[in-house]
């Protein structure tokens, strides 16, 4: 296994935000996040990264204990985009993915040609390499979420965790960068909003409601009329897509 | 080998560009020194230098060389380290606190070190024991262990610590007010008060001593941390996820930029604007990345304050305006063009 977590339980104050998750992810798979909001996709997605500690239970990375290894052993295999990451400094995109070699630098080391060859690799991933010189406050949205995943590549991670990458996406890069974290070679974690989109391209779905999970499994098992009823809210109906063989939703007024 | 000559190309831009910079502040530090009721052309100073230095056997006036060496430079190098260790701390907040108006006196430690100050002088608070300086000292630390206990330690985010910073002034200026007014001495008053707008008529040998010790080590330690700082660009839980250790680096950083500006207030009074002004002139020529933006602020905030200070000493004739004043007025038009110049982020 790649991820695993056990019974986690996480609050803020006397709230509950996570109660009780457990789950496991297979290596190089893409497991989709589902939930409304406040479910606790974020402070998930947090606690897996390692940011915040839980109150009781493990988050285990193969074997060990995320408590037991260092901030920066962490970074050098689990990478996270978070949902707004926004800076007022004006750096070049080249200088932002060159960030993801930190936890693989030391204080004095140089520049050595695995970074160089990590940054290649992440910025050509993401399709970026023609933008290298531009400034940051000149992309658009679709492009700084792409630099922020070069970024994530250049951690050289076996795990990739993401929050709601798509959100202020128009509809093409939306897909285009759903298709891209699909075909890495990573594990991915990805919080979602669009559960088509979930359906179409993550391997295993989780769906969250009030920190608690409530249904796990393929898409075609999780993502049901009855389930989408209890925890969204919405009459719908589910079929199978005659175009890629995936469940489709259509939601019904 | 392309990449090799590559590096050594830009070993030696970098080398070609540190000696442009020192000759810079070099050839401002002579000016400054050639500057007063007894003009000196640039080449004695020089010569006094070198002379002393024992490279050279040049015959000088004695005049001229006791007021080089016992009045003037020591308050020229001072004036150009303070300059460097405030536009440095300036620089160092300003990508910390991810705020364009960090600058070391949001933290108020200047606001402490006045309250120091008065407290020795009006009040009499250790006095004989404590100097003006030392108080100064000790209410700048004072300031910053306020701020750091109320922003919750290293814990609190950037917005707590400008908020705690802000609160801080506000007591510490307050209670100077409170004990200057209420002192019954107007010339003691008025004397502190010259004094916290700031001046670099005292200072002499000592002084350089301990603020080229102080700037110089923070300095190095700032270049340490420059990949850290970079790391800080989108905030502090991004830099966690890239393996900072945010904490320890917030408390080392913040630890450095209270000694140091807590040395430079203590010497020669509050000075507004440089740790504001220079790093953002700074970015604006070499760009955000922190290996060169810190060397790049250390060499212009020097620059800028032996300027300021040459200024301070011309622009009224037989008078000497408090440095404070001549940094806002010089420093002010400035920040406008850049201000007006830097694209608004979208």
């Amino acid at each position: 296994m790649s991820i695993r977590t056990d019974n986690l339980i996480w609050r803020i104050g006397r709230k509950t935000i996570l109660d009780g998750v457990t789950f496991q992810v297979k290596p190089n798979a893409m497991l989709g996040l589902l939930g409304p909001n406040g479910s606790g996709k974020t402070s998930l997605l947090r606690l897996l990264a390692g940011l915040k500690q839980p109150h009781s239970g493990h988050v285990m990375l193969d074997r060990t204990d995320l408590k037991s290894i260092s901030r920066r052993d962490i970074a050098r295999r689990v990478a996270f985009v978070e949902q707004h990451a926004a800076t007022n400094s004006n750096l070049r995109v080249v200088d932002v993915v060159k960030l993801g070699r930190f936890p693989h630098r030391s204080m004095f080391s140089g520049w050595t040609p695995d970074d160089q060859q990590a940054i290649e690799y992440a910025l050509e991933r993401v399709g970026m390499e023609d933008k290298r010189t531009e400034r940051w406050q000149s992309l658009s949205g679709g492009e700084k979420q792409r630099a922020h995943i070069a970024r994530a590549l250049a951690q050289s991670p076996k795990e990739l965790l993401l929050d709601e990458p798509t959100n202020h996406l128009d509809v093409q890069h939306q897909i285009g960068l759903l298709r891209l974290i699909a075909s890495l070679p990573v594990t991915s974690v990805i919080a979602l909003h669009d559960l088509n989109h979930a359906a179409m391209f993550c391997d295993e779905l989780i769906v969250l409601s009030q920190g608690r999970i409530v249904a796990a499994g393929t898409p075609e098992d999780v993502l049901t009329e009855p389930l989408l009823k209890d925890v969204f809210r919405i009459e719908s109906r589910v079929e199978t897509s005659p175009y890629h063989g995936r469940p489709h939703i259509h939601y019904l007024r | 080998m392309t990449a090799s000559r590559h590096l050594a190309g830009q070993l030696f831009v970098l080398g070609a560009l540190l000696l442009a910079s020192l000759a810079a502040i070099g050839v401002v530090v002579g000016i400054s020194v050639g500057i007063g009721d007894l003009p000196i052309p640039l080449a004695t100073t020089l010569s006094a230098v070198t002379n002393r230095l024992g490279w050279t056997t040049a015959e000088l006036n004695r005049i001229h060389e006791t007021v080089i060496w016992d009045y003037r430079l020591s308050r020229a190098l001072v004036a150009a380290f303070c300059g460097a260790g405030l536009a440095l701390s300036g620089a160092i907040l300003q990508s910390l606190l991810r705020n364009p108006l960090a600058e070391p006196y949001v933290l108020g430690i200047s606001a402490g070190a006045s309250t120091g100050a008065v407290a020795i002088v009006i009040l009499g608070v250790g006095s004989g024991v404590l100097s003006l300086s030392a108080g100064a000292f000790a209410g700048a630390f004072a300031a910053f262990l306020f701020v750091a206990l109320l922003s919750n330690g290293t814990r609190g985010g950037a917005d707590r610590t400008i908020l705690a910073g802000v609160a801080a002034s506000q007591l510490f200026n307050a209670a100077t007010s409170y004990i200057v007014t209420t002192s019954g001495n107007a010339q003691q008053a008025r004397d502190v008060m010259f004094w916290l707008l700031g001046s670099f008529g005292g200072v002499r040998w000592p002084e350089f001593t301990l603020v080229s010790v102080i700037v110089g080590l923070g300095l190095i330690a700032c270049l340490f941390y420059a990949r850290v700082l970079d790391a800080f660009a989108f905030g502090d839980e991004a830099a966690a996820a890239l393996g900072v250790n945010v904490g320890g680096a917030r408390a080392a950083l913040f630890a450095l930029t209270a000694m140091m500006t807590a040395t430079i207030v203590s010497m020669v009074g509050s000075i507004g604007f440089v740790g504001l002004v220079v790093p953002h002139a700074a970015r604006f020529v070499v760009g955000p990345l922190h290996s060169r933006l810190l060397p790049a602020c250390a060499i212009a905030g020097a620059i800028f304050m032996v300027m300021a200070d040459i200024a301070s000493r011309i622009l009224i004739p037989k008078q000497v305006l408090p440095i404070g004043v001549v940094t806002a007025l010089v420093g002010v038009p400035f920040f406008s063009v850049i201000l007006y110049r830097i694209q608004r982020p979208s």
